[in-house]
């Protein structure tokens, strides 16, 4: 991500809050193991910023099971109650199949998604 | 059904195993030459099993998981994902989509649904304390064989 305000980069999860809300980029495999940690630090993440939107971008997310329907319905259900919502960008069709199995697209808008 | 190959494992039920599952079992079919969808589509099935195992089969301490798995030699595939955990009280429940028994939001109870959707047939067995097992079946055409996907 450019221009960060801030950034932390470890093997999963870039950030960066925006004017519009808190921006993440999450990397790797998405599974459950995965998904304990990144659950709570997101949250954590969303506390400090007092952010209303969540952009996930899973550009670099290379693999997903069940466990990232998990990650995003936890987070868009937490910021539903401040009046928010999630963003998701950067999924690949794969990706795509599993969340339009669970109608996550119905709850979380969908930005843009990956080329190829 | 007659196999051509065979491999066995045993690890324990802990949620960094999960991606050593993913691993092991697309090694094992490397020989098969499947495209890197089909191997994508078993990964995913194994990881579901597995995780089930790691998340839902054990609440007290970790046990163990078996996974086994064989292909014959028309590339149909067969993967076991078994423990001998507190098993399931009625599987046709299970296997709906949006069941599920886990508190809080992080599970959607789309783990069988996903399963079944990349694999060809998943079969499960299970008893109330005694443990579950769930079998994955899949026919993995060779790369050169694999029908070229709609654009
Ligand atoms: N190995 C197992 N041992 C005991 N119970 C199991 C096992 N596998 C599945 N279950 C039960 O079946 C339910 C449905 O499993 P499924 O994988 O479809 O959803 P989930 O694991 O709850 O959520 P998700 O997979 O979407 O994160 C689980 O909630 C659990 O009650
Ligand atoms: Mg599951």
């Amino acid at each position: 991500m450019e221009s960060l305000d801030r950034e932390v980069e470890d093997s999963m999860l870039f950030y960066e809050k925006r004017a519009n809300g808190l921006a993440v980029r999450l990397t790797g495999e998405l599974d459950h193991s995965a998904a304990r940690d990144l659950g709570s630090r997101l949250d954590a993440l969303i506390d400090e910023t007092g952010a209303k939107r969540l952009m996930m971008d899973l550009s670099g997310v290379d693999f997903m099971d069940s466990s990232g329907i998990g990650l995003v319905i936890g987070r868009y259900k937490r910021l539903k109650r401040r009046g928010g919502g999630v963003t998701l960008t950067g999924t690949n069709a794969r990706v795509d199949r599993i969340f339009d199995m669970a109608g996550v697209y119905q709850l979380v808008d969908r930005g843009e998604r990956r080329r190829g | 059904m007659e196999f051509v190959n065979e491999m066995r494992l045993r690890f324990k039920a802990l949620a960094e195993n999960e991606a050593f599952a993913r691993l092991a079992i697309s090694g094992f079919l490397l020989p098969l030459d499947p495209t890197l969808e089909a191997l994508a589509d078993v990964k995913t099935a194994v990881s579901e099993a597995v995780t089930n195992a790691v998340v839902h089969a054990y609440p007290e301490a970790p046990g163990e998981i078996d996974m086994r798995a064989g292909y014959a030699a028309d590339g149909t595939i067969e993967i076991d994902v078994i423990d001998r955990g507190r098993g399931i009280e009625d599987v046709e429940k299970a296997r709906q989509p949006f069941f599920t028994t886990a508190d809080g939001d992080e599970r959607s109870g789309m783990g069988f649904t996903v399963m079944e959707s990349f694999m060809d047939r998943v079969s499960v067995r299970s008893a109330p304390g005694k443990g579950t097992a769930v079998r994955l079946y899949k026919r993995i055409a060779p790369r050169d064989e694999a029908v070229p996907r709609r654009a």
